[in-house]
């Protein structure tokens, strides 16, 4: 199969964003009947190469080759033109339109001056079916379940005459029997010669359709591989370690003094099962899994940002309830979400005031904001954590995003927590941000903080926690400590038991 | 790296007092009298100084607009609001109320509308446009309602005084209105509460967990606005005499909102530009007035408004900043 030649071609092909290198000298090639797997974790840059397969952006360096020919696309409408279709991972259908018209839609069928409704019918019907597909074509598409508009969004994309598809995500929000619906048509594609492109996150998922493998890490590929060559434990070991073999062990924190904080059985249906944990002063507990294993969801889940509808938390062995993130603050919690933009800066503020803000009603006396005091705090910050920034009154929107990591940082310390939560503090800043990130939980735990580590770099884990959750599929799967504590114990319980019983 | 921080003549407050600047420039232009004043019974009288008066009220409402635009909403029902304010006073001051008592009655109602425009917002999630059209809506009929749809005329020189009063030669609506804008500038930027606004309209998802109290925020800065719609309706009612539920603080919302985006807080929230709003209501009433110092039916008036509009919104715009810095660029200087 590997002797055809490939129907797109990416040679050494570089994006970079302001203080991020999303994509560093890539290649990738993608053959007629076969589906390519992109594998990698967050910040990994599957979505980047996405969106210079879909011509939503054009690489800094290196060429597209498609049959051949090297090309440049100025907008999705090239490159579905040259033949490439995405298919993302919330379906771009108009809600309020049928699912004819949204077939359709932006190449109307005419009869003359009119629209074609008939003729678009029929044909919405005869290309619906050849996927197997059985649908009133005059539904509304706000009506389709997840899984039928995904379907609807590939038949879209085949009626352009699509050879290559890339499926960006595409099983995020499906059950396992529509996954299973969803894999049988790619079969069907793949017989019929398409080239398929899969973006996705469960291993099982991977393992069941591809034929080849690319994992990527930090922007880089890491390598390709025939997926039958391939077994999980490695996959995973090249998705999340960078050299796991000589991964160090750190301090190894497991802190000392009374539990001040456990919880007990907290879950919350559909995002995390019922879970323990408990921190001494100064302990650091990592979580290890992929993307979607629910780590995010159970540091939410015990910051109580998404409340949890089973269990509860003891706070200096008394049941506690806390009723959401300020009830937390108070308990001496602090959280620093993944999501910086979404979740973190207030982007037209000033760093002094995004400093100051969360431990502000500490401070504060007659509810009166000092600006001079707010602007002492964030000096501090600024020369200790080296911010850079023109002072306390830039505004945290225009900093780079290492920057914005530190200012985030920074406010939460201000709180002076007993525990801080910090999930995937080291994504998308550079590499010295990234160091001082890490020197900072050292730092942290040898105060007496405790600190719950969440990265997708095991190594980075492994170098701080004095204990890891290992989770998959939204539950703990094992505890580790002690000697347990081992990059390829970890590894082996994030790929599953299942194939090692 | 530059130095991020704004320079005060870049900061859309400037730019508001820079477009009001050309606005009284062409009235000085093409209305010789504008500036003129004269001192009569000790006070000042002129084109100008009705200028500043007239625009009070709406500077009033607006500021409070700023507040409940800042946390990311707005506020349909100011007008409403002010209408009921003022039938309140009106009503308690023809059946022989104390001056006072009509106003804690007029200001107290606008606080507690606003607050439970606030509870709609961020209690029933309601999106502040829907939320605050029922206000808008119901509310000049609940004014109209406790005013029996009667004019409601009534005397009492001491509310009188609210609108006609003098203070060292000026106006007390001016008066009034000055220190508004100091003590809301203060509240701004110098209380928790002034940052957490700010803050809630900037990010609200972040707002929530960095433990901001985020309900009590936002249902204070509608409640603020109800106020300041209220003392709006108030100083028009003590004005004429009078407490008319049809129309008093008519189109006050559409007035309000155009000065809030001429003084360049954005509609999205986040950053607050009290001083901006306030030379927004001022361009918006200088204009007005010169169309009808001019004699010119009052229908100019609001196209001359629409174009001023048009002309500092492209002004606070950063689009349109970057595409006249690009301009010369692309003409290939060098």
């Amino acid at each position: 199969m590997s002797a055809t030649a490939p129907l797109v071609e990416l040679r050494g092909v570089s994006r970079r964003y302001p203080g991020v290198r999303a994509l560093e000298q890539v290649g990738l090639e993608l053959r007629a009947g076969e589906v390519h797997a992109l594998c990698g974790s967050n910040g990994a840059g599957k979505s980047t190469l996405v969106r210079l397969l879909g011509g939503v952006e054009r690489p800094d360096e290196g060429e597209l080759r498609v049959a051949g020919q090297p090309v440049s696309f100025a907008s999705p409408i090239e490159a579905l033109r040259a033949g490439i279709a995405v298919v993302h991972q919330e379906t771009h259908l108009v809600p309020q339109l049928s699912v004819a018209e949204n077939l359709f839609l932006g190449r109307e069928l005419r009869r003359g001056w009119r629209l074609d409704w008939p003729a678009m019918r029929a044909r919405a019907r005869t290309s619906l079916a050849q996927l197997g597909l059985e649908l009133d074509v005059d539904r509304k598409a706000a009506t389709l379940t997840a899984a039928l508009a995904q379907l609807v969004a590939i038949a879209r994309a085949l009626d352009l005459d699509a050879r290559v598809l890339v499926l960006d995500e595409p099983t995020s929000s499906l059950d396992a029997s529509e996954v299973e619906r969803l894999f049988a048509l790619v079969r069907r594609l793949r017989e019929r010669g398409l080239a398929i492109v899969f973006v996705g996150h469960s291993l099982e998922q991977v393992e069941a359709i591809s034929d080849t493998i690319t994992v990527l890490r930090d922007g880089r590929r890491v390598g390709t591989h025939r997926a039958r060559e391939l077994s999980r434990e490695q996959l995973v070991a090249s998705m999340l370690g960078r050299e796991l073999a000589s991964a160090t062990r750190g301090a190894a924190r497991i802190g000392g003094g009374a539990e001040f904080l456990a919880a007990r059985g907290l879950g919350r249906r559909g995002a995390i099962e019922p879970f323990d944990l408990a921190f001494q002063p100064g302990m650091v507990v990592g979580l290890a899994g992929l993307l979607g294993s629910g780590r995010s969801e159970l540091a939410r889940a015990l910051f109580a940002a998404d409340r949890p509808d089973q269990g509860a938390w003891f706070v200096d062995g008394a049941e506690r309830r806390l009723s959401g993130p300020r009830d937390a603050i108070e308990r001496g919690l602090a959280f620093c979400s993944e999501n910086r933009k979404l979740d973190g800066i207030f982007p037209s503020l000033t760093v002094a005031e995004n400093i100051a803000i969360a431990s502000q009603r500490h401070r504060s006396r007659w509810g009166l904001f000092s600006r001079g005091e707010a602007d002492g705090l964030a000096r501090a910050s600024i020369e200790r954590f080296r911010i850079a920034c023109s002072g306390p009154e830039q505004p945290v929107g225009t900093l780079s995003g290492g920057n914005q990591q530190k200012v985030l940082l920074s406010r939460a310390l201000t709180l002076e927590p007993r525990l801080v939560i910090l999930d995937e503090p080291t994504r998308g800043i550079d590499v010295g941000a990234k160091a001082e990130v890490e020197q900072l939980v050292e730092q942290l735990a040898a105060r007496g903080t405790a600190v719950l580590f969440i990265s997708s770099a095991l190594e980075e884990v492994l170098r701080h926690a004095g204990r890891v959750l290992v989770l998959r599929d939204r539950r703990v799967v094992a505890t580790l400590e002690g000697a347990q504590l081992d990059a390829q114990e970890i590894l082996r319980r994030i790929a599953g038991d299942a194939r090692d019983g | 790296m530059a130095d991020a921080r704004l320079a005060w003549w870049k900061s859309s407050a400037a730019k508001a007092a820079l477009g009001w600047l050309v606005v009284l420039a062409i009235g000085a232009a093409i209305s010789p009298g504008f500036f003129e004043l004269e001192w009569r019974e000790g006070r000042l009288y002129g084109t100008f100084v009705d200028v500043l008066l007239r625009a009070s009220p709406t500077l009033l409402a607006a500021l409070g607009m700023t507040l409940v635009i800042g946390t990311g909403g707005v506020d349909l029902s100011v007008g409403a609001v002010a209408a009921i304010s003022a039938v309140l006073a009106a009503r308690h001051l023809q059946s022989g109320g104390n001056a006072a008592m009509a106003l804690t009655l007029g200001l107290g109602s606008g606080a507690l509308l606003g607050a439970w425009n606030g509870v709609l917002v961020r209690k029933l999630g309601l999106v502040p446009i829907v939320a605050t059209l029922v206000l808008f809506t119901a509310g000049r009929g609940l004014a109209q309602l406790a005013s029996g749809g009667n004019v409601l005329t009534f005397r009492s020189d001491t509310f009188a005084s609210l609108a006609t009063g003098t203070l060292a030669g000026l106006p007390l609506p001016i008066w009034i209105t000055l220190a508004s804008l100091a003590a809301l500038t203060f509240v701004v930027r110098g209380t928790s509460f002034g940052l957490y606004l700010q803050a809630c309209g900037d990010n609200p998802r972040a707002a929530d967990l960095a433990g901001l109290p985020v309900t009590a925020v936002i249902v204070s800065a509608y409640a603020l606005c109800g106020l300041f719609a209220a003392l709006s309706g108030a100083i028009v009612a003590a004005d004429v005499q009078a407490g008319d539920a049809a129309s008093a603080g008519l189109y006050l919302e559409l007035d309000a909102i155009l000065a809030v985006v001429i003084g360049g807080t954005s509609l999205r929230g986040g950053r607050v530009q009290l001083v901006g709003t306030a030379f927004g209501a001022l361009i918006l009433q200088t204009l007005t007035t010169l169309v009808l110092v001019q004699g010119a039916r009052l229908e100019f008036a609001l196209i001359a408004k629409a174009l001023a509009v048009v002309a500092v919104c492209a002004l606070q715009s950063e689009r349109w900043g970057e595409l006249l810095r690009r301009r010369p660029r692309a003409g290939g200087a060098q």
